[in-house]
């Protein structure tokens, strides 16, 4: 079984031309910015939002064609969602709201009642089964909506950020839970997040998606190891530069040029951890070619260490120690020599 | 606040006027008088076949123009709504000519069937509905439209059927406002004066309904049977808005 889906649409402002193909491999994360159209992506996908072109099909079936007139309802499409809210149905109880799917299906009440049952002793709350919505606390509603979903074994499971509406306090807890579930879950697992830590946490592929396309689409690895945008290198916390690669010296700016360890041609990237960078109250003597002075934008103490933003002929984040701050007398506003490595920026064709 | 105060004095006065008319001491037997009970019967079977029809055809119009969109939707809902405003009178005399066994569909109806509304029962049940079928459906389509949709939505990616949707989902959801609008319009439908004495005649156990006995009762001098009767439509009345409150009268 797997998913195939173009979708293109339009709604509102939003600009949509996403491509993609999953199969049960792995999960599948999607994420990218606030409004960037992942949720869309994802309600297209499930039948809650026309397309007005392309194609959707599971397992080889056709679901969506606006072409050739195919548009089959959410409810013929055998795909499970958790949305971000939990839309429990207020009037049911918890174990009767695991049951809806199947009874919705025409199974047994009898039938029905033991298999959800099982499901909520799965996701941890057999004690719950009695209780309605209103009685629950958020993480232990999206529990029960996680069992919802999957108690119909969908060939094609889809999560809308589940856990954005969950206090912290539940939220590591349901992560561990999901993390589980979807490894173990034998269909088309694709969840949509903004959070890097919930997508490394459940996912082995990322798909990147900003303003309605796929910038980057690859092993969660791949991705956060060569950010290809601005937006993914500030979720992986990596600093991002675009320029044009003669051999190992690559023009980045008008006037700044750096050195890479690897010989390229062309337009590149070039991405190195913060934590690369040093810093110095004078010009540093020595080998290090890439070297400038930079004015210091902003300065976020966190814990021992700080995070400067620096700007000048190239703007860059660099993570020092706080001991290095007073060291160096580092202000918002005053000026600092910074020099980074060869071997420590990474250069990978655009 | 003399204004407002004489306000209340309009509203309240005609209500004691009436209660202290009453003649408590023979009020069972006037309400057990073959006249009066029959037309209470009348009223009762009368009023709940006019919420069955307000009902059965009332609800699906109301979720069309709730959930559905298509020209004309904004007439429609405004056609809906004036029987509300029109006077019971001039609807019944507007029901004359479409069912009246002269009337447009009446006579097609009478030619096929020999079935008529006129003189009989279903006249009158015929009649209340169109008087109070408005206030279901205007309550029952701001619930179908103003309810929260997310549940619907899980409910069909769960693979539930619009009709199971509807069943599961969206009846409980709007069951509360569908009650209050139900006992609305049924309140509406036992009044029912002016359309059914128009339409639907004043026969005795076909379509004389209690308003319409009352109204014969005092203007023949039986007024202790005209003034039991009115209490027990007062009662019910207060009995509707006390089921109420909580929606009508803002209590939290």
């Amino acid at each position: 079984m797997s998913l195939s889906a173009q979708v293109r649409l339009r709604l509102g402002e939003l600009d949509l031309g996403v491509d993609l193909d999953v199969d049960e491999q792995a999960p599948v994360a999607i994420v990218g910015p606030n409004g960037a159209g992942k949720t869309t992506f994802l309600r297209a996908l499930a039948g809650l939002v026309p397309l007005d072109a392309g194609r959707v099909s599971v397992g080889g079936t056709v679901v969506e064609d606006p072409a050739g007139q195919i548009r089959l309802a959410p409810e013929e499409r055998g795909l499970g969602v958790v949305f971000q809210e939990p839309r429990l149905f207020d009037h049911l109880s918890a174990l009767e709201n695991v049951a809806f799917g199947l009874r919705a299906r025409g199974v047994s009440r009898n039938e029905a009642r033991a298999r959800a049952e099982a499901w909520l002793e799965r996701v941890g709350l057999p004690q719950v089964a009695r209780m309605r919505p209103r009685q629950l606390s958020g993480g232990q509603a999206q529990r029960v909506a996680l069992a919802r979903a999957l108690v119909t074994e969908p060939a094609v499971l889809l999560l809308d950020e589940p856990l954005a509406a969950v206090d912290m306090s539940a939220r590591a807890e349901l992560r561990h839970l999901l993390r589980q579930e979807l490894k173990r879950y034998p269909g088309v697992r694709i969840v949509v997040t903004h959070d890097p830590v919930e997508a490394a946490a459940l996912a082995e592929r990322l798909v990147v998606i900003e303003e309605g396309r796929v910038t980057q689409d690859g092993l969660l690895v791949e991705v956060t190891a060569h950010p290809r945008s601005r937006w993914v290198a500030d979720m992986v916390g990596l600093n991002l530069w675009e320029g044009t690669a003669s051999g190992t010296s690559v023009r980045v700016g008008a006037d700044a040029t750096v050195v890479t360890a690897d010989p390229l041609e062309g337009s590149v990237f070039v991405s190195f951890r913060p934590n690369a960078v040093t810093l110095h109250r004078r010009r540093p003597e020595g080998s290090a070619r890439n070297v400038w002075c930079l004015q210091v934008q902003e300065l976020n103490p966190t814990g021992d260490r700080a995070r400067l933003r620096l700007g000048g002929p190239v703007t860059l984040v660099a993570e020092v120690t706080a001991g290095a701050v007073s060291e160096l007398s580092l202000a918002d506003g005053g000026t600092v020599w910074a020099s980074v490595k060869a071997t420590d920026l990474v250069a990978y064709p655009v | 606040m003399a204004f407002a105060a004489g306000a209340v004095v309009m509203i309240v006065l005609p209500l004691i006027g009436l209660l202290q008319r009453v003649s408590w001491s023979t009020l069972l037997s006037d309400l057990s008088a073959h006249d009066a009970f029959v037309a209470l019967r009348l009223s009762l079977e009368v009023s709940l076949g006019a919420l069955a029809i307000a009902l059965v055809f009332g609800l699906p119009l109301a979720w069309i123009l709730a959930r559905h969109r298509f020209p004309g939707r904004a007439l429609l809902r405004g056609l809906v709504t004036l029987p509300m405003v029109l006077p019971p009178v001039v609807g019944g005399i507007a029901l004359l000519y479409a069912f009246g066994r002269r009337g447009l569909a009446g006579q097609v109806i009478y030619d096929l069937t020999g079935w008529r509304f006129v003189f009989n029962t279903s006249g009158a049940m015929l009649a209340a509905a169109f008087v109070s079928m408005p206030f279901l459906i205007v309550t029952a389509e701001a619930s179908f439209r103003s309810m929260d949709r997310r549940g619907e939505e899980a409910a069909a990616t769960l693979g539930a059927s619009p009709a199971y949707r509807f069943r599961r989902v969206t009846l409980p959801a709007v069951a509360p406002a569908l009650a209050a609008g139900a006992a609305l319009s049924w309140a509406r439908a036992l009044g029912e004066f002016g359309a059914t004495i128009t339409f639907a005649g004043n026969l005795p156990g076909s379509t004389q309904t209690t308003p319409l006995l009352i109204y014969l009762d005092i203007e023949s001098g039986h007024e202790a049977t005209a003034l039991a009767l009115s209490l027990v439509l007062l009662l019910v009345s207060l009995g509707v808005l006390v089921g109420l409150r909580d929606r009508w009268l803002g209590n939290p």
